[in-house]
């Protein structure tokens, strides 16, 4: 059951990384594992990078897409970080958008938007004003 | 027409190039091309008639000296590239290199007594020499063409900056149609500065696109569902009172997009929705 693809746990937050050439057995094992960590752990969020991916075929979107939708049925917000400009353009022209996907530009942004913050940027706030 | 093509003939055609090289390509540069009869020019005039004089010693058919022979080809091109710069209309080089054909019948006339093989002579000039200004021609469009290509993609390039407003916030004002090919270069533009400036909101200023009819409609909705895979918002700005009309009239259906009438109620919108995006001190910045 083990899908080979590193899955960190950063307090209440799964972060993870899809590589190239991904296929249908780890696609499944990864969902599986991650589910499974999701419901036994309490896990609040998720974020999948992927901007190790250079393409992304529908099979690949396909599997974010089912990903969300389960992550949505335990109550968990998914993301999915760091897609590469020439592959937001592809999705887009096969008609593919992901939809119920939430994107982040990055992992750091996506972290942001589970609603964690670098303690250096709270402190960086506060000279702005000056 | 193989009756032109004859090795009497070309071999008396050869003949006269051969002699009267220098006095053909003079009295043809001179008057007939009509400036004066430039160095450049005579020089191209003397290349030409050696061209077709070697030409006509080899094997290759009349009716494919000028497609085939590669000096022939060369020197044509180069004199209506030269004139084409020099701002000649091609008429104009068609006709100068038709003009060669009366130099070349006077040269054939004091050659030879012979009225058939004259005759013969003049239908091989005639064949080769409208070739010749024919290719001449196309020579000059093709030209023509790739200037017009050039600066079509020019243009696109010129056309689409991506500015960046505020801090994480970025810009594209939008001038003039939007074709398939530009919206191309609009979208990759802007997610590589999207990715490069780390935007979270993307501003598409229509302003300066006179109209908008479904297949511009549906170029902007790639771009923003492109963006928004990218992981930013995105804001369409500057719809003009006319053009929201022709939107609705269309029922092009622009609801899942935030839209705003100017680039200024856009920015605030970005400021808006970066403060909910979890960061109120990006605002301030």
């Amino acid at each position: 059951m083990n899908a080979g693809l590193p899955i960190l746990r950063l307090g209440d937050i799964l972060l993870s990384g899809l590589m190239s050439d991904l296929d249908d057995k780890t696609a499944l094992a990864f969902t599986d594992e991650l589910t499974t960590r999701i419901a036994d752990e309490g896990i609040r969020g998720v974020i999948i990078d992927i901007s190790r991916l250079e393409i992304v075929d529908s099979f690949v979107a396909r599997v974010l897409m089912q990903l969300a939708g389960t992550g949505r049925l335990l109550g968990t917000r998914m993301i999915v970080a760091g897609m590469r400009p020439a592959v937001a353009l592809t999705l887009t022209e096969l008609g593919l958008q992901l939809t119920g996907v939430r994107t982040a530009l990055n992992a750091e942004q996506a972290m942001e938007l589970l609603g964690w913050r670098r303690p250096a940027e709270a402190a960086e706030e506060a000279p702005h004003a000056s | 027409m193989l009756g032109t093509d004859d090795s009497q003939v070309r071999t008396v055609l050869a003949r006269v190039l051969e002699e009267d090289r220098t006095a053909l390509a003079h009295d043809w540069a001179g008057p007939e091309t009509g400036d004066g009869g430039s160095p450049q020019l005579r020089r191209e005039a003397v290349e030409l008639v050696e061209a077709l004089r070697q030409a006509l010693t080899g094997t290759l058919p009349v009716s494919r000296i000028v497609e085939q022979d590669p000096a022939v080809r060369d020197a044509l091109t180069s004199l209506s590239e030269r004139r084409a710069r020099a701002g000649a209309q091609p008429s104009a080089t068609a006709m100068a290199i038709l003009a060669l054909k009366r130099t070349m019948l006077g040269a054939i006339e004091r050659h030879t007594e012979d009225s058939a093989l004259r005759y013969r002579a003049a239908l091989l000039v005639n064949e080769l020499l409208d070739s010749a200004g024919v290719l001449t021609f196309e020579v000059y469009s093709t030209g023509r063409e790739r200037i017009i290509r050039e600066q079509h993609s020019q243009m696109l390039e010129l056309s689409t900056p991506v500015v960046r407003l505020w801090r994480h916030v970025l810009a594209v004002p939008l001038i003039g149609t939007l074709d398939s090919a530009r919206s191309q270069v609009v979208m990759n533009s802007l997610l590589e500065s999207i990715q490069a400036n780390e935007a979270r909101v993307a501003i598409i200023d229509i302003t300066g696109v006179p109209t908008v009819d479904t297949a511009v409609a549906h170029h902007l909705l790639q771009t923003v569902s492109a963006v928004r895979l990218m992981g930013a918002e995105c804001v369409i700005s500057g719809i003009r009172p006319s053009i929201a009309q022709t939107i609705t009239q269309l029922g092009i259906d622009l609801s899942h997009i935030v839209t705003r009438g100017s680039l200024a109620d856009a920015l605030a919108t970005a400021m808006q929705l970066l403060g909910d995006s979890g960061r109120p001190g990006a605002v301030s910045g």
